[in-house]
């Protein structure tokens, strides 16, 4: 019943990766931010922080809901989506275009062989 | 994130009960600008009639009874010897009826229900007075906002306008026998109506056709909480008293003969208290919640006890116990989020206020 975009991986904790060269951008699935509801605040690591896969890189709350954020790859921080520290809520309206929360540049692309395809993630969290 | 995001549905004491319909931000913005439904059938009801019953109850809260007209209400609390808060009710005095009997119906919370019953049964006379546990047979509605009592209007003939703050009446709703009351759990003007199942689902409908937003109980506690109003089993439970509440409005010490807590409340008047419950304002856009430690100088000295993002405000608010040598207005503080400190001032409750309240 969601988009879950083909070129993407994704963890089981709703993140998603998409890999372009050694730049992975991370963010939340459109199933993540309908499960959360109003999303009010969002908290990112800084620039130039390290990353192993499977960090804990933040923190995303909703009204009611305080999740910890999971880093699908392991890799240096060299860009995070500002504007969503002050409007958290924007998340919602485009998840993995303008709503994405972090760039890294990793240490190991093949990382990314690990996560799920958009097939399997859609599977586990929609049954379908 | 976690695998455990939160569901939209949640079971509450054996009901299912909704969190949120259309989203909790949207739900809490109707309610405060024009009108929401709740439905918190759930809650626990009771009736008691008798005799000499408001005598009765008089030895079970700290709020002197005997202010109360026919169709007014009482918020108070039931207090155990320690004057600890065994939960937070609202008794509704209907009257006494041509042989001297006095009825009243006493509103509690879900989760307290069967506690709240046993301590009435072992603290009312039996033979006195007639109690009936009537949770299960009605369901409960609340219809709060400013647009509120003109939507009920519609379905009853009474004029509801007429009706002031804690006050009550019996009419008639779809042909059913109803209880309705002007009272609520939102900061906002609205009623609560009581009615036989068929009834509430009808004008559940109706209101929603007239534009009513239906709200869940996420709502419910964004709209309380702006309100500074406590939530049982979070904010009071049988550790704390109401002085350390802030519900010592509702302690009537003058007025009053013996009560159960008396003992206590007395000395804490005299004494003072050690702590109390304190709105807080973050200071920056970390939200403080449930649990979290608040900090002075360093040392942690109170935990928060409610914490949310006000959707009206547009800032992180808390309640939150501290030592009372820091519980005045304007006193910086700081809570522990996820291991970091951040700066938080103590603030005037409630947060919110209604400008529609009358």
């Amino acid at each position: 019943m969601f988009e879950y975009p083909e070129d993407l991986r994704y963890l089981d904790s709703h993140e998603y990766v998409r890999l372009e060269g050694e730049i992975a951008t991370i963010g939340i699935t459109a199933f993540a931010v309908d499960q959360l509801g109003d999303i009010v605040f969002l908290e990112l690591p800084e620039l130039g922080d390290s990353l192993s896969k499977g960090d804990s890189f933040g923190t995303i709350e909703s009204v009611k809901a305080v999740e910890d954020l999971k880093s699908p790859m392991t890799g240096i921080v060299i860009e995070r989506n500002d504007v969503l520290i002050d409007s958290p809520e924007q998340i919602a309206d485009d998840p993995y275009g303008q709503g994405w929360l972090l760039k890294l540049r990793v240490s190991d692309p093949g990382e990314i062989d690990d996560e799920l395809t958009a097939q399997e993630y859609s599977e586990q969290v929609e049954g379908t | 994130m976690g695998v455990e995001l939160k569901a939209k549905f949640t079971s509450f004491g054996g009901w299912e009960m909704p969190v949120q319909y259309g989203g909790i931000s949207h739900e809490h913005e109707a309610v405060r600008t024009a009108s929401g439904m709740f439905d918190i059938s759930h809650m626990g009801k009771f009736t008691l009639q008798g005799e000499n019953l408001i005598d009765q109850l008089q030895r079970l809260v700290p709020s002197d009874l005997n202010r109360l007209q026919p169709r007014q209400a009482q918020y108070t609390v039931l207090l155990n010897p320690q004057a600890g808060i065994i939960d937070d009710i609202i008794i509704y005095y209907q009257g006494i009826n041509a042989s001297g009997t006095q009825k009243v119906l006493i509103i509690v919370n879900a989760a307290t229900t069967e506690k709240d019953k046993a301590w009435l049964w072992q603290n009312l006379d039996s033979q006195q007075v007639e109690f009936q546990d009537i949770s299960r047979d009605k369901v409960l509605i609340a219809v709060q906002g400013p647009k509120a009592t003109s939507h009920l209007q519609a379905f009853v003939t009474e004029d509801l306008t007429q009706i002031k703050s804690f006050g009550h009446l019996e009419t008639t709703l779809f042909g059913q026998p109803a209880f309705l009351a002007r009272t609520g759990y939102t900061g906002e003007d609205g009623f609560e109506v009581l009615v036989d199942e068929s009834a509430g689902i009808e004008l559940w409908q109706s209101l929603a056709r007239a534009g009513v937003i239906p709200c869940g109980l996420g709502a419910r506690d964004t709209l309380r909480l702006e309100a500074a109003m406590a939530l049982y089993g979070q904010d009071i439970d049988e550790t704390t008293t109401p002085w350390e509440a802030g519900l010592g409005w509702l302690v009537h010490l003058d007025s009053k003969d013996d009560f159960i807590g008396r003992e206590i409340l007395t000395q804490q008047k005299i004494n003072g208290v050690k702590r109390r419950l304190v709105g807080l304002r973050m200071q920056g856009r970390n939200i403080a919640r449930h649990g979290y430690p608040v900090l002075s100088s360093d040392e942690v000295v109170g935990i928060v006890t409610s914490g949310t993002l006000s959707p009206t405000l547009g800032y992180p608010l808390a309640l939150a116990y501290v030592p009372t040598q820091l519980a005045t207005i304007n006193q910086n503080l700081a809570v522990e989020i996820r291991g970091k400190v951040y700066p938080a001032v103590v603030v005037k409750r409630p947060f919110y206020r209604s400008k529609n309240r009358f």
